[in-house]
């Protein structure tokens, strides 16, 4: 327990640096959002509205300090702001409304990966010398690929081209939402690409993680022993080494996940998804600082509950954290 | 094995960058007339929408996207080594800290932070673009390096250094640093590669400089020309190709790297037994 109370001090710790980040980030940055706003529009624009402006991203003659304060007190009350985009919507509601679309997506896909990208990785090396290895040149080469640019060929190829599967939106122009068959089954249809965007950009990493600690752990004693009691192979390579080589992986999962969610985001650019990162780019497009900022700290805190589970799982698997 | 064909991959486009835009002296935003052609023997690599040359472009933009690549990962990597070697080697109150620092940068998702410190940016250079990678780009490097001089500040030569009168700054980057540069060099490598993919990220969503051609400025300009839509390939297929050619040749020489210090790791055809 004292492991997941270690964590979570840490969690809370991390979630303060990135409040503090998006108060800080405006503030340090050269010149402020309200000059850089008044700047784009030409300076057209009345000095009560500038006063209002500056009202409403916290920004005044208050000293830092105080202003800091105000921030945190606003944010404990659920306020982000309005945006400028979708003026006069509250932060929060853009921020509400397009959540579950990114959820929905990336939690699916990246269990997909995970799943599928750690019994690759046993099974490889479990395999080592046979035809398997040569999954290896082609998983190096897949890690290093940019997501968005698997959403283009995906896209192109069983979008435009073959026309298989559509390239754009959550989901089809005639359908209503609700919770319909017909509507279900439209996000599914139009969540395919966009998924497996995701799962192939980020199986490799899971891939190459898995087998390289498999590989070590297939030298282990126990697994000599395993196997010169003569169990089954397969009860050897799931129930001993794989159960074992599984521990770091988590580990290496939770810290990817950042990497995975900056993959979504522009995943969900592609395909014009109605997620949170298609909302990011709106608000970075038109400058729209709260916005932004909103975004980016649900981002955090999302990524953050995610590393949280995955320390459960770890609790879970590995009896000696629980001491 | 994987080290040459790496390093192969890696010089060429070294080459490429440095020597490439000698040899093709053309501007690659020139436009002409002929717009949107297939590859062919005037234009190898076929034409964009406004008539400019892919290939050249890819040259070009090869510049700039290894070099805001390696210069971010310089800055990173500098970042990383004062940070992990400083707190490995004192540890204590000073490695604490330094510990959750990169701890809460690892988890922090980069890619997010990244556009959000790019769209508070007044101009979105060259310099700024790599300054603001690297931001979010030292921390692994910073924890693999602190690991790394925890087991090294208490050997022999660490001690006799230390007993014979250098002071800490001496001993951290003349005793110390020189023995982890393996390790510095692989973390470096895997900075370049989050690096170039950022700013391939970045240029993509027309958030980095639009007026230089880089490789995610073609693919920026290549989806807002509907290239997939026209059916485009040769205008968004070599861009990422590059991207993902040279992440693969930073890998294979990184993992080639990793397989000599654990020789498990190797791929070696396993003889089958004689029945």
């Amino acid at each position: 327990m004292r492991f997941l109370a270690r964590r979570l001090g840490f969690y809370l710790l991390t979630a303060w640096a990135a409040v503090t980040l998006n108060f800080l980030i405006p503030r340090l940055m050269p010149g402020d959002p309200v000059d850089l706003l008044v700047a784009r529009l030409k300076g057209n624009v009345d000095p009560a509205a500038v006063e209002a402006m500056k009202k409403a991203f916290g920004i005044s003659d208050a000293g830092l300090w105080t202003q800091y304060v105000d921030y945190l007190g606003n944010l404990f009350r659920g306020e982000l702001g309005r945006s400028i985009t979708f003026f006069p919507t509250e932060v929060s509601t853009v921020i509400a409304d397009s959540l579950p679309w990114t959820i929905g997506l990336v939690g699916v896909a990246t269990l997909i990966s995970y799943v599928v990208g750690t019994s690759l990785g046993v099974l490889m090396a479990w395999k080592r010398g046979t035809w398997l290895d040569g999954v290896l040149p082609a998983a190096t080469f897949l890690h290093a690929v940019p997501y968005f640019w698997v959403a283009l060929v995906l896209v192109f190829v069983f979008g435009s081209t073959l026309q298989w599967f559509p390239g754009s939106r959550a989901y089809g122009l005639e359908v209503t939402p609700g919770v319909t068959g017909d509507f279900l089954a439209s996000v599914a249809y139009h969540a395919t690409l966009p998924a497996v965007t995701i799962v192939v950009a980020s199986m490799a990493d899971r891939i190459l993680g898995m087998r390289n600690v498999m590989v070590t752990t297939l030298g282990e004693d126990y697994v000599v022993m395993a196997e010169a009691k003569g169990l089954t192979s397969r009860r050897v390579m799931w129930a001993y080494a794989a159960r074992n080589a599984i521990l770091p992986n988590i580990t290496s999962f939770a810290l990817s996940l950042g990497f995975v969610v900056g993959g979504s985001v522009l995943t969900e650019i592609v395909f014009s998804y109605p997620g949170i990162g298609s909302m990011l780019l709106k608000g970075v497009e038109n400058e729209d600082f709260p916005l932004m900022q909103g975004i980016f700290l649900v981002i955090s805190l999302a990524v953050l509950v995610a590393n949280l589970l995955a320390d459960l799982a770890y609790v879970l698997l590995d009896p000696r954290t629980r001491q | 094995m994987k080290i040459r064909i790496g390093a192969g991959i890696l010089v060429f486009f070294a080459l490429m960058a440095l020597a490439g835009p000698l040899l093709i002296s053309a501007d690659p935003a020139a436009t002409s007339d002929a717009g949107l052609q297939g590859p062919s023997g005037a234009h190898w690599l076929g034409t964009t929408q406004t008539g400019q040359d892919i290939l050249t472009q890819i040259v070009y933009g090869s510049r700039v996207s290894l070099g805001v690549g390696v210069l971010s990962a310089v800055i990173a990597t500098a970042f990383a080594i004062a940070v992990g070697l400083v707190g490995g080697y004192f540890g204590g109150a000073v490695d604490e800290v330094l510990s959750v620092l990169t701890n809460i940068f690892l988890v922090l998702p980069a890619l997010p932070l990244i556009i959000v410190l790019a769209g508070y940016l007044p101009q979105r250079g060259v310099a700024s673009v790599a300054v603001v990678i690297a931001v979010t780009g030292w921390a692994w490097g910073a924890r693999v390096l602190r690991a790394q001089t925890l087991s090294v500040r208490r050997r022999d030569f660490v001690e006799a250094a230390r007993a014979s009168g250098e002071g800490p700054i001496r001993v951290i980057f003349f005793e110390i640093l020189p023995v982890l540069l393996p390790v510095i060099a692989t973390s470096f490598l895997a900075t370049v590669v989050g690096a170039i993919l950022a700013e391939a990220g970045l240029s993509f969503l027309g958030l980095a400089d639009l007026s230089t051609v880089s490789w995610g400025s073609m693919l920026y300009f290549a989806q807002n020309g509907q290239a997939l839509l026209i059916g485009a390939w040769w205008w968004f297929v070599p861009p990422g190709l590059c991207i993902a050619l040279i992440g693969t040749g930073l890998a294979l020489v990184n993992f080639g790297l990793d397989e000599i210090a654990n020789p498990r790791l190797r791929t070696i055809k396993v003889r089958k037994a004689r029945a």
